[in-house]
């Protein structure tokens, strides 16, 4: 079977709406820079650099790891660059720890980040005639009727998405990268805000951020520091028309948990994992992927947010560093849900840290809720 | 590393114009082709490189996988790259050894949009894009770096025009230098404008003698990037296909065929010289991207024709390369063998 494959460095940017002071170039060096430090390593350890980000539309250059080879330390290394839309940072982790797994390489760096002030997110998410009808509603306007079908199904209370906005806000008061940080955040204020796509709210939305995140991946025998090992890895992907899937709750994203667990030993995600750091652009979905992710029964997820379950002191803690809700530079943010797993493991989650944690799930999900990227991280070597 | 090799390979007949399909109507042929050849289905890993930019709107391999069809889930991953990186990607997740085989495929449609103005998107957005050089300047620019004469820049625009017209897959080009476009190339050292696609197999253990009766084994693969800055680069040499050569094992038997992913008739100079290959090498018999350019699946069609010359038995050692980047900034080796 494959090698072992470690996390040893940990790089994040702040995240905020926009960041003056750096070229995108200087964005991705500074996560790396943090990551290597972490590590206690330079570009010269490195093997390997693997990319991701979302639509090259965000910025407007055109497969960027040409560009960015140089400031990522890249120049005479294999480098690569994935993208497989809102799943891509997972992926870029994924395809990171591959190159170890498989044996080709020692150390991989992975990079993941989005610029997202260089654009209009709306705009280069959308595709236009002549390839589809424009619809230029975004991924709020994609998704709100899947939830409003969730709540259908589930016949879950409506205050049940506000919850999810304010503990993810609560916990991103704890993260000193995290971009929104709202003091006093509460379900009065998040009822108060306007409604965009029902029946999400304007703080039940994640915000557009520019950051970047990285991470130093490491094969068994060159591991330095504080590792956190990758127990469990996978990809699974489904084709946005086919008719009959079901876009509330995909087969992909079961398949995808199922092999991860298969993979990690886990038959019972909500007892044996400690943390989870999951994709959920808009609060409705922490409830609908706790479904999917096996965490609840189907129709029960909204239930377990409701009891707190998932509450940073909570059986389960769900994004404790604030989440997609809290951050979100589109291209990044799975990578980010991947690194937060890891420092959860490795101790190092700082004021949101969940005591004792020792496994994690990190998840990554894009484009038509279609494809999914988990990776599942312990403190103990497997 | 664990035994790889390709056991089946299909393009598209590629055009100089659109056609009017859709990306995945121009895949769906293609993987038809494959399914056919392998008698598969369903494959234990699924990866593919396209460009969102060649059509000017985001999430291109978004629909392309309703061509694969992807149900129940697939195992899958995308590069925006050329699909020759998605095979590396395919290569290194067959390693693991617990999956046999892979399904990779490129493709992309550049009669969409400006081609010579997009590639220039690629560049360095704040210090070379506002230069104002597109995608043929800078490449004229790495012509005359290199000084080649006029008699060797024909010989190989020659050469791969009339290797051209014997593939069914590249486009009908005339065996003339055509206008001169920016000193010193000239029409027929540059690539056309093409749609199309292309798709490979990978097999590993024992899906290989299962899937092939003479399989085409990766013997050597590696990818090296130069730094981008074109003055940090010495433009007529290609430093990280020498390394990518170098590290796949290029020189360590004859080649007797290579594929060359070079976009222009200067590229395939520097190509020779960086992968040291002698005169009794045979080069883009397929007439290489100088007779079909889909962009995106290019890389993938040198990969894939290099290896049918060894799955046909007309080659016994045959390299396919793949570029990326201004000026031959990335290349990709492949060595394979019978």
């Amino acid at each position: 079977m494959s090698n072992r494959c470690a996390v040893i460095g940990v790089g994040q940017t702040a995240y905020t709406t926009k960041r003056h002071d750096v070229s995108i170039a200087g964005l991705v060096r500074e996560a790396a820079l943090r990551a290597l430090e972490d590590a206690g390593l330079t570009f010269k350890d490195i093997d390997a650099v693997v990319i991701g980000k979302a639509p090259d539309l965000f910025e407007g250059v055109m497969m960027p790891e040409a560009y960015l080879a140089d400031a990522l330390g890249a120049a005479g290394k294999p480098m690569m660059r994935v993208h497989t839309a809102g799943s891509v940072g997972g992926s870029t982790g994924l395809v990171g720890a591959s190159l170890i797994q498989g044996g080709v390489h020692e150390r991989v760096l992975v990079v993941a980040f989005e610029k997202q002030s260089e654009s209009n997110a709306t705009w280069a998410l959308s595709t236009h005639l002549p390839f589809n009808a424009s619809l230029v509603v975004g991924a709020g306007g994609y998704f709100a009727p899947h939830i409003r079908e969730y709540i259908r199904r589930s016949g879950a209370p409506d205050h049940i998405g506000t919850l999810v906005a304010v503990k993810d806000r609560l916990n991103a008061l704890k993260n000193p990268y995290a971009h929104l940080k709202i003091p006093g955040i509460n379900r009065e204020m998040v009822e108060s805000t306007p409604m965009l796509w029902e029946p999400i709210r304007y703080l039940e939305t994640c915000p557009s951020s520019d950051g970047a995140c990285a991470m130093v991946l490491s094969s068994e025998s060159k591991v330095t520091g504080t590792p956190a090992w990758v127990l469990g890895t996978a990809m699974r992907s489904e084709p946005i028309f086919r008719a009959g899937r079901d876009t509330v709750n995909p087969q992909g994203g079961k398949d995808c948990a199922a092999d991860v667990y298969a993979q990690a030993g886990i038959t019972d995600p909500r007892r044996e994992l400690d943390v989870a750091e999951v994709y959920v652009p808009f609060s409705w979905y922490e409830p609908m992927w706790l479904e999917n992710l096996g965490f609840a029964a189907e129709g029960e997820g909204w239930k377990l947010t409701e009891s707190g379950a998932t509450a940073l002191d909570g059986d389960i803690p769900w994004n404790a560093s604030g989440g997609v809700l809290s951050s979100n530079p589109i291209g990044a943010s799975g990578l980010i849900r991947f690194a937060e797993a890891a420092q959860q493991v490795r101790g190092m989650a700082g004021e949101h840290q969940v005591d004792g944690a020792r496994r994690a799930l990190g998840h990554a999900y894009g484009g038509g809720a279609q494809f999914f990227a988990m990776w599942i991280v312990g403190s103990r070597k497997p | 590393m664990r035994d790889v090799a390709i056991v089946a390979f299909a393009q598209t007949r590629h055009t100089a114009t659109d056609s009017g399909l859709s990306e995945p109507e121009l895949m769906l042929p293609v993987l038809e082709e494959i399914r056919s050849q392998t008698g598969m289905r369903r494959f234990g890993f699924t990866c593919s490189g396209s460009c969102d930019y060649l059509a000017g709107a985001p999430f291109s391999f978004v629909s392309a996988l309703d061509a694969v069809g992807a149900w129940p889930p697939i195992a899958e991953s995308h590069v925006e790259m050329d699909g020759a990186w998605a095979l590396y990607e395919a290569w290194v997740r067959l390693q693991h050894g617990d999956v046999d085989t892979a399904l990779v495929y490129g493709f992309g449609k550049s009669s969409l949009g400006d081609l010579r103005s997009i590639m220039t998107l690629q560049l360095d957005p704040y210090y070379l894009y506002p230069l104002g050089l597109d995608q043929l300047s800078y490449a004229a620019l790495q012509a005359s770096a290199l000084g080649a004469s006029r008699a060797d820049l024909d010989a190989v625009a020659r050469r791969s025009r009339e290797a051209g017209a014997t593939n069914p897959h590249a486009l009908e080009l005339p065996a003339e230098p055509g206008d001169p476009v920016v000193d010193p190339l000239l029409a027929w050292d540059i690539a056309p404008i093409t749609d199309g696609a292309a798709a490979v197999v990978l097999a590993a253990g024992d899906a290989i003698a299962d899937l092939a009766a003479r399989p085409a084994y990766i013997t050597g693969i590696a990818h090296r990037i130069d730094p981008h800055y074109l003055g940090m680069r010495d433009l007529a040499r290609s430093a990280s296909a020498a390394d990518a050569a170098r590290a796949a094992g290029v020189g360590k038997g004859h080649v007797d065929v290579a594929e060359l992913h070079a976009c222009f008739s200067h590229e395939e100079l520097i190509l020779r010289e960086a992968l040291g290959l002698p005169d009794s090498t045979l080069v883009n018999p397929s007439g290489g991207a100088l007779c079909a350019n889909p962009v995106m699946a290019t890389g993938l069609i040198r990969i894939g024709e290099a290896a049918r010359r060894v799955m046909d038995g007309t080659a016994s050692r045959a390299v396919g390369h793949a570029a990326s980047g201004p000026c031959l900034q990335h290349n990709l080796v492949t060595v394979l063998e019978g």
